[in-house]
């Protein structure tokens, strides 16, 4: 089958190695048989966003985030019909806090965001830098460890309720107190974890694939074969043990 | 001042002794660790003593081997107190202040982190700043905030210090905006561009207006002939350019630098249009300090290596060829030199100890795809030997010519057993990495530890 990936602002927010995501979402993409096919988003191009299964967003420096923040705003609608139509999306890190209702700066100053996920980000006072790892429970009952890097100034306050991405087991998380990182809001997920994540947390690559798919063929999310993943593990442990050693220490 | 320095120093001077009687390594920066807790304002004091004043170097890409080469073309007229072994904050500066007691002239690479303290200490005669490039997030922090320090370093030097900047690079050409004594360098040989910005390039948005930049030549990440075509800021005009650039593999490269005063050729033995820029770089700040052309011809053709960043280390038969990556430009141009000649096996050591970076995504901006290919096997090792296989697979290699051999040592001798006699078994290090292998190296008689090293 065919999976539609609309990537936005590649140019811009490719901080965090965004590529290496994409390149692994195709690679096992293919592997099933399946052909991911990647366009590139830029400012002012207006291609309708529920016509995409996948949806990416980067991170990138403060400069460049300013630079694709009020195109992006504009598009709010789009990304909330799209989310609520069953397209896919995974954000990061500065991806992540534009999808907010808002970024507060340490001036003071709101920057609105795109408002898909429920919740603020306040600029802290001290960058939360180091290995992460969290417990994920995105299936009922099916818990999985995700192993990443985390980098930000910025408090991310999910609203009461909201569901995160996981429980921080070793690392800041969203804000560096409530133990949660990340956001999921049906098939959208946003993280503060880059490193790339998805080369050393294949399962995750592999949920967004099936949501990707289930949006492509208007039906319900499926089993991906497994892969053997054995380089993928030892890269996932060598991870982990660094977040439980180093982690969320400033 | 006088007699309480002089009892500081001592004491420091003895503490270094001490460490590398006791085998500590080189005891590079514990004589300045000591000295600079005795008394951060020692420096300035002793900065002052040095009747040629002090020159300061710094740069994401290329401070140690620029400085190296300053050292060479500036070494047979003054005797220099220089940071050779690469400790760039200012407990390592403190160490050599100590040390070369007799030294005239202060040179120095500066930490990009360090500078305006270093700045406003050591009141430079000249500086030379040569590039701003994404590196070790985790460390620095985003590019925008070393802008930020660069620009209140510059605020702070004295008005008659000479500033030399590399034009190439918008923020770092625009710090010479407002002063009075400035060189700018750069690179004139649109036959060296690249047809294209790399993926991972910075500040490839106009710092005026956030227009995209149009690029006349991009020689390497964003540095080259850029121009805004919104508001028209552009590269400045150079005052010394590096021309007529012929590259010769992994072995030399030559070209001429073109200065206010004239022309010179230059052959050096180092590979890579980014040794050119270090050359250029090197040359605009001795030729700001006083040398003459001729001292920078001699000086630079005379230049072989700094510490680990190039070198070729012959062993049983074969040559093991060392090139420092740290970075996504830097790791770009390593690559560049090879695509001329690759070599058939190649290992790649990525550790993640905090002068490596703690954060390993860098190594997904380094634009391995063209080289693999051409590759015949690939070995890579360290201790995120795994996450760099992950890269490289997902790059384009089979599995059946990867290797992940996370134990450095065995890696070498892989590397070594796959080679043919007689020729190059390339190695790309990052940092720690380069020092765990100069340690094997030492240890087999290969290599001498780096603080018992020639000083020209």
């Amino acid at each position: 089958m065919r999976i539609s990936v609309g990537h936005l602002y590649p140019g811009y927010l490719n901080i965090y190695a965004d590529r290496g995501n994409i390149a692994v979402l195709e690679r096992r993409a293919a592997l099933r048989g399946h052909a991911l096919e990647v366009r590139p988003i830029g400012i002012g191009e207006q291609p309708d966003l529920a016509g995409f299964d996948l949806l990416y967003v980067g991170g990138g420096q403060d400069r460049e985030q300013a630079l694709v923040a009020p195109d992006l705003v504009e598009r709010a609608e789009a990304i909330q019909s799209a989310n609520a139509s069953g397209v896919a999306l995974l954000a990061v890190c500065g991806g992540y806090q534009l999808l907010g209702r808002s970024y507060r700066g340490r001036d003071g100053s709101v920057m609105p965001g795109v408002g898909l996920f429920p919740h603020e980000t306040v600029a802290g006072t001290a960058r939360m830098i180091g290995d992460v790892l969290l417990e994920c429970e995105l299936e009922d009952g099916e818990t999985r460890e995700l192993a990443g890097f985390e980098n930000h100034i910025g408090r991310t306050l999910l609203d009461p309720g909201a569901a995160p991405l996981g429980r921080v087991l070793f690392g800041f998380g969203n804000d560096g107190e409530s133990g949660l990182e990340g956001c999921r809001v049906g098939r959208a997920i946003g993280t503060y974890l880059h490193g790339p994540l998805l080369p050393r947390n294949p399962w995750l690559a592999d949920w967004l694939l099936a949501q990707a798919l289930a949006h492509s063929s208007n039906g319900e999310p499926i089993t991906l074969e497994p892969l053997a993943d054995r380089l993928e593990a030892s890269a996932f442990r060598v991870a982990a043990e660094r977040a439980r050693k180093r982690g969320g220490q400033r | 001042m006088g007699v309480r320095l002089e009892t500081e120093a001592l004491v420091a001077r003895g503490v270094g002794a001490l460490s590398r009687a006791a085998g500590r390594g080189g005891g590079t920066t514990l004589p300045g660790k000591l000295l600079w807790k005795l008394d951060p304002g020692a420096i300035d004091a002793l900065a002052r003593r040095l009747p040629q004043g002090v020159a300061l170097v710094s740069a994401t890409n290329g401070k140690t081997t620029t400085t190296a080469m300053a050292a060479r073309i500036l070494g047979s007229r003054a005797r220099l107190a220089w940071n050779q072994s690469g400790a760039n904050l200012l407990s390592g500066l403190a160490s050599e202040l100590v040390t070369a007691r007799h030294a005239e002239l202060g040179l120095f690479e500066v930490d990009e982190g360090a500078l305006p303290e270093a700045t406003a200490r050591l009141r430079p005669r000249v500086m030379a700043l040569s590039n701003l490039f994404r590196d070790q997030l985790d460390r620095y922090g985003e590019l925008e905030l070393v802008a930020e320090r660069w620009r209140a370093a510059v605020s702070v030097l004295p008005v008659e210090t000479t500033l030399v900047v590399n034009a190439d690079d918008p923020i770092v050409g625009s710090l010479a905006d407002d002063r009075v004594h400035a060189l700018r360098f750069g690179l004139d040989d649109p036959r060296q561009a690249r047809p294209a910005l790399q993926h991972a390039a910075d500040s490839k948005y106009c710092i005026r207006c956030g227009t995209p930049y149009e690029y006349e030549a991009a020689y390497v990440g964003h540095l080259g002939d850029y121009s805004c075509p919104a508001c028209g800021h552009a590269r400045s005009r150079l005052d010394v350019a590096a021309r007529d650039i012929e590259l010769r593999g992994l072995h030399a490269s030559r070209f001429r630098i073109e200065s206010p005063t004239g022309a010179v050729d230059v052959e050096l033995s180092l590979p890579g249009l980014y040794n050119v820029y270090n050359a250029t770089a090197a040359a605009s700040l001795s030729l700001a300090l006083g040398a003459t052309l001729d001292d920078v011809r001699g000086g630079l053709e005379a230049f072989s290596a700094a510490f680990g960043r190039f070198e070729r280390i012959p062993t049983g038969g074969r040559t093991v060829v060392v090139l420092l990556v740290k970075n996504p430009a830097g790791a770009n141009e390593v690559l560049r030199t090879l695509e001329t000649g690759v070599p058939p096996v190649l290992v790649l050591a990525l550790n993640d100890a905090i002068a490596d970076g703690q954060d390993v995504s860098w190594i997904w901006d380094v634009d391995f795809e063209p080289l693999l290919p051409h590759v015949a096997n690939v070995i890579v090792s360290g201790e995120r030997a795994a996450e760099l296989g992950l890269r490289l697979l997902y790059g384009g290699l089979s599995e059946e010519r990867l290797e992940v051999e996370p134990s450095l040592e065995r890696a070498l001798d892989h590397g070594l057993a796959l080679v043919e006699a007689g020729t190059d078994l390339v190695v790309l290090p990052t940092y720690t990495a380069m020092l765990a292998l100069r340690e094997i190296l030492a240890a087999r008689g290969l290599v001498r530890p780096y603080w018992e090293g020639e000083r020209p």
